[in-house]
């Protein structure tokens, strides 16, 4: 069916930055990804839906090695970033999750003030001066929105912060080193409303700059903040494509069933 | 339609937005076919009825706008479901000028009836045919509504065309009357109006199959010529 002609176009053109081929994952003796192909586009936000278990954290976790931390896990297929395999075992980590960020559903400081908070990442990759740090934590904090609301209070304990304020300060420590591509799981789950309406528009103000992929349960949100939607049920990948599309016609009727609360 | 959603009243939220639509359908057809009637008869009780009925068909149109938006401000419906609300939210806005369009068919009986004696040419003769064709159409219409069947939608779109050139050989018609005798052109005048309502109606109902594909496909068709290629191609 020729549907994505009646959806936006601008967002078919751009490339992907993220190549996942024949991805096969398991827990042990669990495969809880099972063949996988998808590309995730350059500069866009993709979305991934689907109800708990189906895989999406672990796809997402796959993508900077995030898993390695588990015991027992195992990788099969490809992701291709910046023309290398990042399953591959020579693989540096340190300098992947410089370049995929990862912000996770709980905001997670560190027991630091704030500025040590964006500036502890940054560390560990480059040497700046004192100055060069100062804007560099400025900067970041920028990006992610919080500077005017933080900028009398650097010293103070990131715990100090409200909860929303504390995921964007992770946000902030997430793209203060620079990366290609953020990983959000969830990132709003534990937000009300009013900092969950901060973060997505954030999210449409970082995607200038960064590549991001994002775990959601809220069905609205992947509608609202992301251009490309995927949709995974039991390992799979049902279905993917533009968010419009997929939320106003899906072409699969497991994927209807699911965004229309016909599920289960 | 497809499954149930896991919260039950959203399903009898649907279902009853869907029961009274049909309802709804079914009054202004009603509606419609006693309207015509009343032309042809001059019954003017029948008339008075047929806009007493109109009342009905608005307050069922408030209603289900409020209850579309309940459903949009509650469920935030998605997919099939986005399309049908939407869809729904449009057809009953057709229902509604169809009803309008039969009260004042209605209207004009009422009126003709009084100076009948005016008549000079058979006037209900003039517009039978178009009245037929224009309440099959919406009929079927609502069928298609009814059973979701778009492929039947496709074969009723094409058929307002016929109608609409109907019309205009209805009005022909009727111009003719009116340079041959000044004394038809009351009458005339009326049973032009008349047309006109039929041929409204028949551009609503087609309006309604528009929306069965659109809730069927997620195809927006309208202002497109995508009937017509899809009869060609069958």
């Amino acid at each position: 069916m020729n549907s994505s002609a009646m959806y936006s176009s601008s967002a078919l053109t751009s490339h992907s930055a993220i190549q996942i081929s024949g991805l096969n994952f398991f827990y042990g003796a669990t495969q809880s990804l099972k063949n996988i192909n998808l590309n995730i586009q350059d500069k866009k936000v993709t979305a991934f839906i689907g109800p708990s278990g189906c895989g999406k954290s672990t796809l997402l976790r796959t993508l900077n090695r995030m898993y390695d931390l588990y015991p027992g896990q195992r990788a099969e297929g490809s992701i291709m970033y910046n023309g290398h395999n990042i399953l591959a075992a020579e693989q540096d980590i340190n300098m992947l999750r410089a370049k995929i960020g990862m912000v996770f559903q709980k905001p997670t400081p560190f027991p630091m003030s704030i500025y040590d908070n964006i500036a502890f990442g940054v560390r560990l990759y480059e040497n700046l001066s004192r100055g060069e740090m100062n804007e560099r934590v400025e900067w970041a904090l920028n990006k992610a929105a919080l500077w005017v609301e933080v900028k009398d209070k650097l010293n103070k304990s990131g715990l100090s912060l409200s909860g929303g304020q504390q995921q964007r300060l992770c946000i902030a420590r997430g793209v203060a080193v620079k990366p290609d591509v953020l990983l959000l799981d969830e990132p709003t789950s534990a937000l009300d409303p009013i900092s969950t309406a901060k973060i997505e528009e954030l999210i449409s103000e970082l995607k200038e700059d960064y590549t991001i992929a994002i775990v959601t349960h809220n069905m609205q949100q992947a509608a609202r903040c992301s251009d490309y939607t995927a949709y995974m049920y039991l390992g799979e990948l049902v279905e993917s494509g533009v968010t419009d599309q997929i939320f106003m016609n899906p072409t699969k009727k497991e994927t209807q069933d699911y965004i229309t609360g016909r599920f289960g | 339609m497809t499954g149930e959603h896991s919260s039950r009243q959203y399903d009898l939220d649907l279902e009853t937005l869907r029961s009274k639509v049909l309802l709804m359908g079914g009054l202004v057809e009603n509606q419609f076919h006693d309207a015509i009637a009343c032309f042809r008869s001059g019954n003017v009780e029948l008339a008075e009825n047929v806009v007493i009925a109109d009342g009905n068909v608005n307050q069922l149109e408030v209603n289900l706008d409020e209850a579309c938006r309940q459903l949009i401000l509650k469920r935030q419906p998605a997919a099939n479901d986005l399309r049908t609300v939407m869809a729904t939210v449009k057809m009953i806005t057709d229902l509604e000028r169809i009803g309008d369009e039969a009260s004042k068919i209605a209207r004009i009986a009422q009126n003709k009836s009084h100076n009948r004696t005016a008549l000079i040419f058979n006037d209900y003769e003039t517009i039978r045919t178009l009245a037929a064709k224009a309440g099959t159409l919406l009929h079927d219409a609502l069928d298609a509504m009814a059973r979701l069947d778009e492929k039947q939608a496709v074969k009723l779109i094409v058929q307002d065309s016929i109608i609409d050139h109907d019309f205009s050989s209805v009005m022909r018609n009727l111009i003719t009357y009116m340079m041959e005798d000044p004394r038809t052109i009351s009458s005339a005048l009326d049973t032009l109006w008349v047309a006109k309502s039929i041929e409204r109606i028949g551009d609503h109902a087609k309006n309604i199959a528009e929306h069965v594909i659109f809730i069927v496909e997620g195809k927006d068709i309208r202002h497109t010529d995508y009937a017509s290629s899809q009869t060609k191609d069958a």
